[in-house]
């Protein structure tokens, strides 16, 4: 009789614990929670957290609850295989992860390799941030979706805004020696040669990774490049202390950047006092003058006190309710195929859609500079008094590139 | 090139400066103590954290003397009851000791002002542009923190080799059986030195913060250099510290300023065998590497003089 108590002690709450799997779609939000990298990670945490709230209060998707559930990669690949092992252990169907290409490429590997071992337990992984154009040509798979604009894309939108404004005449590149910096100034330079042939490319530095404590001398280079922009995809420290050096020497160049608005870098432009002279490329923007994600803007902020880093997770996760309302299941499988070629109304206004091709998600893409505010600019960053303030739109049309991408189909 | 060489050697001088403000501290525990303080980085972010907190409150010149005070207890403290403890088992424990209190503090420090770098700024007084030369400027504020240099470099110099405090300081370093039987309270002047060196490093976060990020990692990313600095200049000498940080503020930024690359100097490879890893390595410029090269000294020194520029032991 004990042994028989024991054992329903034991069961019952596996039973229970089954049944409630069933009502919720539990995302694995597989990202830095320690470390260097925690000061993102926990801001994309939060926004995941109150997206699945908005969402289970419109009665979650297709009547069940939706929950993130995280887990620490400290932003190492190896470390964020084990987290998707404990992840899928736990439960998990969809991975969603996107600071570091490094980690996304480990991962999209991962999945695509579970899923053709264990058949009819699919995961998918859902890349918010991961930005290296490889994840969706020569190393693309079925099972990753991408709704940040790849690195390439951006380019290819920025080169697209640069063609229009003859005052560009002899651009400098920086970047950090990694893949990404990489990429960058690759596509930099052929897309620039290819759309504009008269603008000079007057210097391309590689500097390491996170290691530069003073960048005065890159920016002596500079100046003395005699160039009138410069185009970096520097992040973290990188891009505030080469704003800051940069300010310091009293260089007047415009900053065409990927991410000047990542944490800390509208407080280190704000300390430069460079008004309107750091540009950035996003999905969105808090000042972007759509009405609806500017009241989303609002709500967001009020609750999660800091501003909507990641309108694509917005779009991420409405986009994985539309899709399963399409193939009215949540099983990974049926929701792939149903976002596939699925268009879309994104936060900021316009449509994008997640090309079959490739699971790369094309949508519009703003250019923006960070300065004083204009009246109808009800947002500012880090409480600095400076916001974004929108200077072109480039459209989905302007806003695509072609892909190698050869996938293997289920 | 007039032009290059002159930004750079100021550049240069600037940064060797910055470097020496923060070795510093780590320097004096070093060899006075004995003690390789892997803190020494934490107290320094310390510092900066402590300096952003009272500049907020009292402004920053208060902040710019309190800062390093409160650094500096909280030094004397850690010795008080950390290291004096462990000192008896030796320098490995020692070691050890401060390798947990850097991740500590990080975490606590984070804990307090979170991961995200805080609003730190130059105080106005100092921000303006001091001079220009070849139309770039260089701020007041970059001078201060050479001036700072400078006098905490005569100052230690002065106080370690022309005073009687200097002499018993030393002493009891190598003898402190002796100094303690004429009279003088050894731990305690451990304990004023191990304050002393963390207060240092306090004002050097002070002044670095607002050039710098000031952000919970800081102590992380700039920590290996400072090590670099003492090892080349040579374990425990001042001067050997003051000379390293200059030769490789300098060395790092006329690096950044060269293109130059195999390819430059040997001429291209064959391209036929398209991009591999010898091509690679064969199109590094010397600027790309820049950044790297402090830690090639570092063990270029180790191999051909163990004991540094300056040192005058090997350990």
């Amino acid at each position: 009789m004990r042994r028989l108590i024991l054992a329903a002690a034991v069961i019952a709450p596996m039973l229970g614990h089954a049944a409630r799997a069933e009502d919720t779609v539990k995302i694995g939000y597989i990202d830095p929670l320690s470390g260097g990298g925690a000061s993102v990670g926990e801001g994309g945490l939060k926004t995941f957290q109150y997206l699945a709230d908005e969402l289970n209060a419109k009665g979650g998707i297709l009547g069940r609850k939706v929950e993130i559930v995280p887990f620490d990669n400290k932003t190492n690949p190896q470390e964020a295989l084990v987290q998707a092992q404990k992840a899928i252990d736990a439960g998990v169907r969809y991975i969603t992860q996107g600071n570091g290409s490094s980690v996304g490429l480990a991962l999209e590997d991962f999945v695509t390799k579970y899923n053709t071992r264990n058949p009819g337990k699919e995961v998918l992984y859902f890349n918010y941030a991961a930005v290296d154009p490889a994840m969706t040509n020569e190393k693309c798979s079925y099972w990753h979706f991408r709704w940040d604009a790849s690195s390439d894309i951006k380019m290819e939108a920025l080169t697209n805004y640069i063609k229009d404004v003859a005052s560009i005449k002899k651009v400098y590149l920086i970047n950090q020696d990694y893949s990404f910096g990489q990429s960058v100034r690759s596509d930099a330079r052929k897309m620039l040669t290819a759309k504009r042939p008269d603008v000079q490319i007057v210097g391309d530095e590689l500097h390491p990774l996170l290691k530069v404590t003073d960048f005065s001398p890159y920016i002596a280079k500079i100046k003395a490049s005699g160039a009138d922009s410069v185009i970096t995809g520097n992040w973290g420290q990188d891009i505030a202390l080469l704003l800051k050096a940069a300010a310091d020497a009293g260089l007047k160049v415009n900053w065409y950047t990927y991410y000047a608005g990542g944490a800390g870098g509208p407080t280190a432009i704000k300390q430069t006092g460079l008004d309107h002279q750091v540009f950035q490329l996003t999905e969105g923007f808090a000042n972007s003058g759509h009405q609806p994600a500017m009241d989303y803007e609002k709500a967001f902020r009020a609750k999660v006190n800091m501003s909507l880093w990641y309108p694509r997770a917005v779009n991420e996760m409405r986009m994985f309710k539309a899709a399963a309302e399409k193939a009215n299941s949540v099983e990974p499988v049926k929701v792939a195929a149903a976002l596939e070629d699925l268009k879309f109304e994104v936060l900021d206004g316009g449509t994008g859609f997640m090309r079959k091709d490739d699971h790369q998600f094309f949508q519009p893409i703003y250019i923006s500079s960070f300065g004083k505010l204009a009246a109808n600019e009800p947002f500012d960053e880090e409480n600095t008094g400076w916001g974004w303030h929108l200077v072109s739109k480039v459209d989905t049309p302007q806003a695509m590139v072609t892909t190698t991408c050869k996938m293997t189909r289920p | 090139m007039l032009e290059l060489i002159v930004i750079s050697t100021l550049n240069g001088v600037l940064f060797g400066m910055l470097l020496f403000l923060l070795s510093s501290g780590l320097t004096v525990i070093f060899s006075m103590m004995g003690v390789l303080n892997f803190a020494h980085a934490s107290f320094y972010m310390l510092g900066a954290f402590f300096g952003f907190q009272l500049t907020k409150w009292i402004g920053f010149w208060p902040a710019f003397v309190l800062a390093p005070l409160l650094v500096g207890a909280i030094g004397m403290a850690v010795e008080r009851y950390g290291l004096r403890n462990t000192h008896k088992h030796g320098h490995v424990a020692e070691l050890l000791l401060t390798f947990g209190l850097a991740f500590a503090i990080e975490e606590i420090v984070a804990m307090i002002w979170g991961r995200s770098p805080v609003d730190y700024r130059v105080p106005a007084l100092l921000d303006f542009p001091a001079f220009t030369i070849f139309s770039t400027n260089y701020p007041a504020y970059k001078i201060f923190m050479l001036a700072v240099s400078v006098v905490i470099f005569v100052a230690l110099l002065l106080v370690l080799r022309r005073t009687r405090v200097g002499l018993i300081v030393q002493a009891a370093l190598t003898h402190p059986h002796m100094v303690g039987h004429l009279g003088h309270n050894v731990g305690r002047v451990f304990m004023v030195v191990f304050g002393v060196g963390s207060a240092l490093a306090g004002l050097a976060g002070v002044i670095a913060g607002p050039a710098l990020v000031t952000q919970s990692d800081m102590a992380a990313a700039l920590g290996p250099i400072l090590f670099v600095v003492i090892v080349f200049g040579g374990l425990g000498s001042l001067p050997g510290a003051f000379v390293a940080s200059l030769v490789i503020g300098l060395v790092q930024t006329f690096a950044v300023a060269l293109n130059g690359s195999l390819a430059s100097v040997f001429g291209p490879l064959d391209s036929a065998g398209g991009p591999s890893a010898l091509s690679d390595i064969w199109n590094v410029t010397i600027a790309q590497v820049a950044p790297i090269i402090p830690y090639l000294l570092l063990v270029i020194i180790l191999i051909v003089r163990p004991m540094g520029l300056m040192g005058t032991r090997e350990s």
